[in-house]
């Protein structure tokens, strides 16, 4: 009888309240529809993992998180799916964007210097990242690094890049007057060849790799991903990676990265200061493209509508569609999508290489 | 490892120079994709462009002129309106579609 209710007896608070955060965190995927398919394997995974005597902990899920997380091995795989999804054409057809990208990764490192003084400095560094708004390169710096606050994290990255329709627009409006929202950018089509396409992702690898050699395996899939979308001969291939693979491995990426949501590593105090610094680094990094974008427009004659800078903080596409509904918002006929989705994939760029200074300093 | 506990102002001055090195990845990618993007348009622009077609042989093809009578024809002491009918009345006759006939000119002959 005794066995029924055995280990029952060994559940702490602390469990409870862990289990309780999955479900949070599941609710939150399935009813706000924030990153559901990060957030929800990662929810179960919280749960399996906090139960007490899981054989899921020791077993799969470690074996998972050391067959692909511990190694970089899921970042880097669901790179090659999110470089496929990118169309590079409006940064193309005005490579000058690829300044705010630059800018917007200003939280990164304004985050670094908050966190330092909390931390230590591989601890500070790997939640600077969270700033680069993108999941799978906070995961893999965090990891390479090797923060034991992987799990928080990873929870802050995914949670504000869900939350970037709230966080960002109270930001730019806060920094720019009703007449800056409404400046118009006419859009000027131009053709990017097919050659180009296919050389883009060739160049950036090799020179954003020359420049931060730390940062060649996450730019080279990442333009791996892109390379075959653009090569116009491996269709199937690039739906493949764009699809199967990138859901594939988002499965086992959110359910291995649970392995760090145990009650032990994650209810601490540390934990909520890595929440605050994480939004610190969101907001910092709006406010850093924003800014750069007024000041350049004190130098030009052709005015930039300050808010494009805002969606060089990568969390592609929806930075990006942010911006354009806001200056939609502002004036029906100011329709700033291209401009500002050519700044969102600058900034996904940006953010690699950032992430790759961060571990050639770090690392 | 290159840093290990840092004070704020090490922070500060290591993230100054990190995100200065970000700018600078980034000025020089865009200088590369400028410059590359140039080089195609300039190659594109010296690719022998197909020889001109002759303006003539550009356009259409006039349509034809109506077989008919319409500008041509000659009236020698016969108003248009008795023309008129002597070539519905000749159509009618041959049995054929008065735009495919042509009448050159329509002579009253006095006696």
């Amino acid at each position: 009888m005794e066995i029924l209710y055995e280990n029952l007896l060994k559940f702490q608070w602390q469990d409870i309240v862990m289990i309780l955060l999955g479900c949070l965190l599941i609710f939150l995927a399935i009813k706000k529809e924030m990153e559901p398919s990060l957030l929800l394997p990662m929810g179960l995974g919280t749960i399996l993992v906090n139960i007490p005597g899981s054989t899921a902990l020791l077993g799969p899920i470690n074996e998972l998180y050391n067959a692909g997380i511990a190694n970089e091995l899921f970042p880097l795989l669901l790179f090659i799916g999110i470089g496929a999804m990118i169309d590079f054409g409006p940064l193309l057809t005005n490579p000058k964007l690829m300044l705010f990208g630059a800018a917007a990764q200003f939280g990164i490192f304004f985050t670094l210097c908050m966190a330092s003084m909390f931390f230590g400095d591989i601890d500070a560094a790997s939640i600077a990242i969270i700033g680069a708004a993108d999941g799978p390169t906070s995961i893999a710096v965090a990891n390479t690094l090797g923060s034991s606050k992987v799990g928080a994290i990873t929870v802050a990255a995914y949670s504000y890049m869900a939350l970037v329709p709230i966080i960002q627009p109270p930001v730019i409006k806060a920094l720019t007057t009703k007449k800056e929202r409404m400046i118009r950018m006419p859009y000027e089509q131009r053709s990017v060849s097919k050659t180009t396409r296919i050389m883009f992702p060739i160049i950036i690898t090799v020179v954003a790799s020359a420049i931060v050699p730390d940062a060649t395996a996450l730019i080279g899939f990442l333009m791996f991903g892109n390379l075959i979308r653009e090569c116009g001969v491996l269709d199937s291939l690039s739906d493949t990676a764009q699809n199967v693979l990138a859901n594939l491995i988002t499965i086992f990426l959110g359910i291995s990265v649970a392995r760090n949501m145990t009650a032990a590593q994650f209810l601490q105090p540390d934990t909520l200061l890595i929440m605050g610094l994480g939004l610190v680094a969101f907001i910092v990094d709006t406010a850093g493209g924003v800014l750069f974008a007024k000041l350049l427009n004190v130098f030009s004659k052709k005015k930039i509508n300050p808010m494009i800078g805002a969606a060089g903080i990568s969390a592609f596409p929806m930075s990006g569609r942010i911006v354009h509904k806001m200056g939609l918002a502002e004036d029906p006929q100011n329709h700033l999508l291209m401009h500002s989705i050519g700044v969102n994939v600058s900034g996904q760029i940006a953010s690699v290489i950032a992430g790759g200074i961060i571990l050639s300093m770090f690392g | 490892m290159l840093l290990s506990n840092i004070s704020l102002g090490d922070a500060g001055l290591v993230a100054g120079l990190g995100y200065a090195v970000v700018f600078f990845g980034l000025v020089l990618l865009m200088l590369v994709v400028l410059l590359v993007g140039k080089c195609f348009t300039a190659s594109e622009k010296r690719k022998p462009v197909a020889e001109p077609v002759p303006a003539e042989s550009v356009q259409a093809p006039a349509p034809k002129e109506a077989p008919g009578t319409a500008g041509e024809l000659k009236l020698y002491n016969v108003d248009p309106k008795t023309a008129a009918m002597l070539m519905a009345i000749t159509a009618n006759k041959l049995q054929k579609p008065i735009n495919e006939l042509r009448f050159v000119s329509i002579k009253e002959v006095t006696e």
